[in-house]
């Protein structure tokens, strides 16, 4: 079972072909930066934008961010040159967009694999995002989840999907609302990170708010962001209130002053606390840059 | 001779006289009074039913007598829709005077069209606290045989009352004015708000000329320049160009980085120890400037804090923090969009106040004085928190000294917002090229890559620290930069000095040397 959740509320897009978006990436304060060699990139600029990530991504310093590339599907004529690429650098995860399948997931480790191999990498550090943007990916989201250690999250292409379904996507994204549910349930069910589409209107400050604090509640851990201004909203919807950080506090704390005296089931409050509670807790602290000393 | 802040300073230079160093911010104030003596204003007497109106500018220069090495004065409240400045120039060129001194209080590219009269001797000698565009470049390259002198706002004020800039003739733009030249800038078609900056010109100046695009019945109310000190009133068609005079509303930045520098010297303040009841607060009208109220505006409400006044240039985010009921008071020296005018005129805590009582840091306390939190832009920073607002990384003089070190030295914090590198350039300096305000009057710098407390202040960076925010040595950023920019090669100057930069108290904090051109 994967227990793989990480600091991820917010996944900031940076079109892989501007170098100053690039440069100041890490200074937003997202959790996740997403080097976009895909959607963003038109296709007379594929090659720019994956030399110029190539050049970059380990060079620019990033600051505490995680660093993602999203790389071109395999089916195009870019997607075999990016992973080329991109697999020797590392970077913490590889975004693969419009993933349909386990034995689509299965082929594409199977390449970096054997990329990392000839670069005499292992096949644990670098982690692999899988994109669900189709009806497809939809139906067979459960199986991309868990079949594969490599797969530490999970993410909805709400434009993508709609135009697969070839219906009009609305505010109040109805025609998605089925597939975000499946998505978040084959994600808890694997215990990795989901990740909930773009809200694209920059200005609609309260639209986002509300999206995503419907996106929280339904279970996803952090939504892609595709202007720096909206971080800060999506970082106080997922970041949480100082009750749950106080609780989750006071329960690492006594958990590991009962694992030091040797036990495994304690009470807080009359309640019973056990493995599944201390990770919550701890995965609480960490969304709040919190420590237990 | 050297200054405090080791800034080398020549003890006399032709054609402005004796120089005193900069020996600290509050060095000379401490003493509790001036040492020059201030000079009397002029002494006028117009008889009863005396008649001020005048068919045309030209009319009205000709009888202010006119002469040689005159010193001609301005306010910038038009900001860069003026055109009287460069009209009342034509005409003086036009009618043969030379050496002139232009006391400008700020200028603006719309002044470019007086540099012919830079070259030919028209113009001589230039105090203003801010230069820019054109004239900005002529003056780095040497146009004038003696150096320009950079004032602050309220350091205006101080050379004004010593005699340092003895006025001539001022020629005051109003949009409103009656036919005893009672002004004011709060309505009429041309609307630029407070005209805090010409108070001081009206009193002193041997000639004030009032011109005006809105002649109303007398009295032109309210009376933010008053008849008493007024010799002549023109009406034009227009003192200006409406559209760059005043826009609607000042936005917000929609820049993501302006923001996020915004963001964080919100958090700063937030944390400062300084963020509380009553707290007095100003803000520049420029991106992450401006933006830091956007934050503070939402801090407020979610913790309850009631502010007591707003100073400074005033935006129209000023105005809806002053509606909202945010800060009991605007006290309005210079304004910026048009909805600022109808708010001065209409609302009695929304109160116009002259650049003496802003900033001048000789009289019984300047309104900077009072200040708990200013937020302030940089061209430059150093090392040392020294800052320059006045020549750009090419050399030229390109901005304005303006309220920077008059608000920096006054308030609690000063906050200053800048990125760390612009273009290629790097903001943070080992040595800034011009210091304008001193390193001492600033608490905390905020960048998109760090915030640096200026160790004066130990117990500021330990409050900030205790609140989680990412706090870096100067000089680590300094260095965090340089590897992201390359340091840039130095500029090449002559020994030719081409300015003068004063600080508020009268000394002089850096000089400005000619540009090499290339």
């Amino acid at each position: 079972m994967k227990r793989n959740y990480k600091k991820r509320r917010s996944m900031l897009y940076i079109p892989g072909n501007n170098p100053a978006m690039i440069q100041q990436g890490g200074v937003y304060g997202a959790d996740s930066i997403l080097l976009d060699l895909e959607d963003a990139v038109a296709l007379n600029q594929k090659d720019a934008a994956r030399i110029l990530v190539r050049n970059m991504v380990n060079v620019i310093d990033f600051y505490d961010a995680e660093v993602c590339v999203r790389v071109n599907h395999l089916s195009t004529p870019f997607g075999l040159a990016d992973l080329e690429a991109i697999v020797p650098l590392q970077p913490s995860a590889i975004r693969y967009p419009k993933t349909e399948s386990a034995e689509e997931v299965a082929e594409l480790l199977n390449i970096i694999e054997k990329i990392e191999d000839r670069h005499g990498l292992s096949h644990t550090k670098m982690t692999l995002h899988a994109m669900i943007e189709t009806a497809m990916g939809v139906q067979n989201v459960f199986d991309i989840a868990s079949k594969f250690d490599r797969v530490d999250a999970i993410t909805i292409g709400g434009q993508d999907l709609t135009a697969d379904m070839n219906i009009v996507y609305t505010p109040d994204g109805a025609g998605i609302d089925f597939a975000r549910k499946r998505i978040v349930m084959a994600a808890k069910a694997s215990h990795i990170d989901v990740i909930d589409t773009v809200f694209p209107d920059v200005n609609d400050e309260e639209g986002l708010r509300r999206e995503t604090e419907y996106a929280k509640k339904i279970g996803f851990t952090g939504k892609a962001v595709i202007n720096p201004r909206q971080i800060e909203i999506i970082h106080d919807v997922f970041t949480p209130t100082e009750e749950e950080i106080r609780k989750a506090y006071r329960i690492v704390k006594e958990f590991r002053a009962n694992s030091a005296a040797g036990i495994g089931v304690f009470a807080i409050d009359g309640k019973m606390i056990d493995a599944p509670i201390v990770t919550r807790a701890e995965y609480i602290l960490r969304l709040a840059n919190v420590t237990v000393g | 001779m050297l200054n405090s802040l080791g800034r080398e300073i020549p003890e006399y230079i032709e054609g402005i006289g004796k120089l005193e160093p900069f020996q600290g911010a509050l060095t000379k104030l401490s003493k509790g009074w001036m040492d020059e003596p201030t000079i009397p204003a002029p002494n006028k007497a117009y008889l009863p039913h005396q008649n001020k109106l005048c068919n045309s500018l030209e009319e009205a220069i000709l009888r202010s007598n006119p002469h040689n090495g005159m010193t001609v004065s301005f306010h910038h409240h038009l900001r860069n829709g003026d055109i009287l400045l460069v009209q009342t120039l034509t005409i003086l060129h036009n009618m043969g005077i030379r050496d002139i001194t232009l006391a400008s209080s700020s200028l603006n590219e719309c002044h470019d069209p007086i540099l012919p009269y830079m070259k030919d001797g028209t113009i001589t000698r230039i105090y203003s606290s801010g230069i820019r565009s054109q004239l900005g470049h002529a003056v780095a390259l040497g146009v004038l045989d003696i150096p320009v002198v950079i004032h602050s706002h309220g350091g205006r004020v101080r050379s004004i009352h010593t005699g340092k800039i003895q006025i001539d003739l001022t020629v005051i733009a109003a949009s409103a004015a009656d036919c005893e030249g009672n002004a004011t800038g709060s309505h009429g078609k041309s609307a630029f708000g407070s005209i805090g900056y010409a108070v001081i010109d009206a009193r002193y100046a041997k000639q004030v000329i009032v011109v005006t695009d809105n002649l109303v019945d007398f009295p032109c109310i309210p009376l933010s320049i008053s008849q008493n000190f007024v010799d002549q009133v023109v009406v034009v068609d227009s003192i200006g160009d409406a559209s760059k005079i005043a826009t609607g509303t000042t936005r917000i930045t929609n820049s993501p980085m302006d923001l996020r520098i915004a963001k964080l010297a919100a958090d700063v303040i937030e944390y400062s120890g300084f963020f509380e009841q009553g707290f007095a607060f100003q803000v520049g009208a420029g991106g992450a400037s401006l933006a830091v109220a956007k934050f503070i505006r939402e801090k407020m409400k979610t913790k309850g804090i009631k502010g007591s006044f707003m100073l400074g240039g005033i935006t129209s985010y000023c105005v809806d923090m002053l509606n909202d009921g945010l800060f009991e008071t605007i006290f309005d020296v210079q304004s910026f969009d048009a909805t600022v005018s109808n708010s001065l005129l209409n609302n009695r805590r929304h109160i116009e106040i002259p650049a003496a009582l802003y900033a001048n840091p000789f009289n019984c306390g300047c309104i900077t004085n009072k200040i708990d939190v200013v937020v302030l832009g940089a061209l430059e920073i150093d090392v040392d928190f020294n800052v320059n607002v006045i020549t750009g990384s090419e050399g030229k003089v390109r901005g304005a000294s303006g309220g920077h070190s008059d608000t920096a030295s006054g308030a609690k914090l000063t906050v200053v917002v800048c990125p760390s590198f612009r273009g290629r350039i790097p903001i943070i300096k080992k040595r800034v090229h011009t210091i304008v305000t001193p390193g001492e009057s600033i608490h905390v710098l905020v960048t998109e890559r760090g915030i640096c407390v200026n160790p004066a202040f130990p117990e500021l960076e330990e409050n900030l620290k205790r609140a989680g925010l990412n706090i870096k040595d100067i000089h680590d950023l300094e260095i965090e930069v340089d590897k992201i920019t390359g340091i840039p090669a130095p500029l090449e100057y002559t020994d030719k000095i081409v300015g003068v930069v004063e600080y508020r108290d009268g000394t002089i904090i850096d000089v400005i040397h000619q540009l090499k051109e290339k």
